[in-house]
């Protein structure tokens, strides 16, 4: 078994709004290991970037705690752990057209960081982390001085991606990094993002509605329904053998490239109203090794017995 | 589709340019398409490509700097690039052609009631007095599946779901009773769960209605789903285009390939993914031969120099590319194409766990 590099337990996250509350977060559990690449699949509105954004301390939780290396993140914590847990857990954006200050240069987007911490001695020394950050993502030295108009879609992304990288994080949130992206730039992306996993062991949590980009990125998948998750397996596993009519119906969803199969396809709604939860609780249980699923004890049999 | 197929609209050697900082850029470099009426036609490329330049033109949304040096579009016996004023488009635009865009939120007026912005179509366009309008509507709303739509005509969009806002600009769209739907990328903003419904929708109600739909879409998986025939663009041009199994099954132009190879679901875990190398040329510039060339691997010393004409593969498949030239060497194309026809992915997990 490899370490946990950070650990969510029973989190919640409930937002107020007058006398409006939403629970946006349902006391969601697991664990990311050093190395690993793990994967929230849901869609808008199920809690996973919020999960995302309290692991980063931009939203508090209301319940539960994440560990990061065995140490407590959550709630209030010294300024020197704050520190420590802002140059080493980074993140990045969805949308790259949005997330660059525009009338910053390229050279002062990447270092803003190094420069809010003092991670330079000398005006050398930054501008030589600027410009390994822009090589190990493919840019070149002379992209530095540039703005980021200058850039295309994909390029901007590297850029956020570089600025990440400058401050030499261990574990990297990525929030939908290629959604946003053209197809061809979006291979490159991923190419960058896996290449870095295996040179540096980074870990990741990877926010995604798209199982099929999961598939090919992610070590183990946790699917995320109404802020609950609702199954949690190696990304094999997973396609394998769904369990949850949830995860099934997402898989039904995503549009294949081959006309042949996406014209005969079905599409599974899922329908929460199916599961009869009134005297048999569900929990979460472990149906097949490493594979959970939450179900009651009917279900969990039913589904146990559904691959046999 | 029915064996005599009547042209709807017929693009010939179109021509689009802009005028940005007083530079020009030539965003469409001669297209000829011809859409037939009741197919769907999906046209697919790369932001930037010019798919949604072509169709705008269908519709004479050019913004102020765009221009038509030359070309033509034929629509009912009309030459649409002769339309002048906006009063001559509203009798096309909306009524005949309408367009749904991607992103339901800025289509729809925030301020202003659900069904109010179905009705202001019926009456402006048709010329019907609200009283008449009003019910319309709300048949119309309930054809794209708003459930209880009297009591939600007089909502507004934010009390509306993405996934509601994109069926209503969908009942706008049809109001008019439209020849033809342009859908540019509508189900991009949506959750996979509620982009299969759209899809699904707009599919049931063009065999009701008998519209000619176009889709804008840089996702082959939509594309799969949807399409008779497919157009491949890329800087301008159109580069290849054949029915959907011909362009899937038996991609010929190396862009085709690339993007087809470049799709994480045919990829290998652990291997890298197939990435096409750089970035589209600016259209700026004048180009020489190949737009692709330089990202192509495949590439031909004539691909630098010269312009490749169409060659005809089959008599509904056609690709622009020196490698189908009698005199070009045989190109072993990317091993994702060849596995095409194996689905050994995701395809059939995907169909074993939906049955």
């Amino acid at each position: 078994m490899s370490d946990t590099i950070l650990s969510v337990k029973n989190l919640d996250v409930t937002f107020k709004n007058g006398h409006d509350q939403v629970r946006a977060v349902r006391d969601v559990s697991f664990d990311i290991n050093a190395g690993e690449s793990f994967a929230l699949v849901g869609e808008s509105g199920s809690g996973k970037t919020t999960i995302g954004r309290t692991i980063i301390r931009i939203n508090p939780a209301t319940a539960g705690s994440v560990f990061f290396e065995d140490k407590k993140i959550s709630g209030v914590i010294s300024k020197e752990l704050d520190t420590y847990v802002i140059r080493n857990i980074q993140m990045i954006f969805q949308d790259p057209m949005a997330s660059l200050n525009e009338r910053a240069t390229i050279d002062y987007i990447v270092s803003e960081g190094l420069y809010n911490f003092n991670l330079f001695k000398n005006e050398q020394e930054r501008r030589d982390k600027v410009f390994r950050a822009l090589t190990d993502v493919g840019l070149l030295e002379e992209h530095a001085e540039r703005y980021p108009h200058e850039f295309s879609g994909g390029q901007r992304q590297r850029i956020c991606i570089a600025r990440v990288l400058a401050m030499e994080p261990k574990f990297i949130i990525a929030d939908e990094p290629i959604s946003a992206l053209d197809v061809s730039i979006r291979a490159q992306v991923l190419n960058l993002l896996l290449d870095l996993k295996r040179e540096r062991g980074l870990s990741y949590l990877f926010i995604a509605h798209d199982l099929t980009v999961v598939r090919y990125f992610a070590d183990r998948i946790a699917v995320i329904h109404q802020g609950e998750l609702k199954e949690l397996a190696d990304t094999e596993e997973l396609f394998a053998r769904p369990l949850h009519p949830y995860t099934r119906s997402l898989l039904s969803a995503v549009p294949i490239p081959d006309p042949d199969v996406e014209k005969v396809k079905k599409l599974l709604v899922y329908d929460p109203s199916m599961h009869d939860y009134s005297a048999d609780k569900p929990a979460w249980r472990e149906v097949f090794p490493g594979h959970f699923v939450r179900a009651n004890v009917k279900e969990a049999d039913a589904y146990a017995k559904m691959y046999a | 589709m029915a064996e005599e197929k009547k042209p709807i609209l017929t693009v010939k050697d179109l021509v689009v340019k802009f005028r940005v900082r007083n530079r020009e850029l030539t965003a469409i470099r001669s297209v000829s398409l011809t859409l037939y009426e009741g197919e769907t036609l999906a046209i697919v490329g790369e932001s930037g490509s010019g798919k949604s330049v072509l169709t705008k033109t269908f519709t004479g949304m050019l913004e102020n700097n765009g221009s038509i040096p030359s070309g033509s579009i034929i629509f009912e016996d009309k030459e649409l690039t002769g339309i002048k004023t906006d009063k001559e488009w509203e009798t096309i635009r909306g009524s005949k052609i309408a367009t749904v865009f991607q992103d339901p939120m800025t289509s729809l007026n925030p301020l202003k009631k659900i069904g109010i912005q179905i009705t202001e179509v019926l009456e402006k366009h048709q010329k019907m007095p609200f009283a008449q309008a009003k019910p319309v509507a709300i048949e119309l709303m309930t054809r794209v599946g708003i459930k209880d739509a009297e009591r939600r005509f007089n909502d507004y969009p934010f009390q509306y779901s993405g996934g509601m806002r994109q069926r209503i600009v969908i009942a706008i769209a049809l109001a008019c009773k439209p020849k033809i739907l342009i859908c540019d990328e509508p189900t991009t903003a949506l959750d996979v769960t509620i982009q299969a419904q759209i899809l699904d929708l707009i599919r049931a109600l063009q065999k009701e209605d008998g519209f000619t739909t176009i889709y804008i879409t840089h996702d082959l998986g939509v594309v799969a789903n949807v399409a008779d025939r497919v157009a491949v663009m890329y800087a301008g041009q159109i580069l290849e285009y054949g029915t959907v199994r011909e362009i899937f099954y038996d991609p010929r132009h190396p862009y085709t390939w690339a993007l087809i190879s470049s799709l994480p679901m045919l990829a290998k875990k652990g291997e890298p993914l197939y990435a096409i190398p750089g970035t589209p040329p600016t259209l700026f510039n004048k180009i020489v031969g190949d737009a692709f060339a330089p990202r192509n691997r495949y590439a031909l010393n004539i691909d630098f120099e010269e312009e490749p004409p169409f060659y005809e593969i089959s008599p509904t498949h056609y690709a622009k590319t020196w490698l189908l030239d009698e005199k070009a060497p045989t190109a072993d194309p990317p091993e994702a194409i060849k596995t095409m026809w194996k689905k050994s992915n995701i395809h059939v997990d995907a169909m074993e766990a939906t049955k």
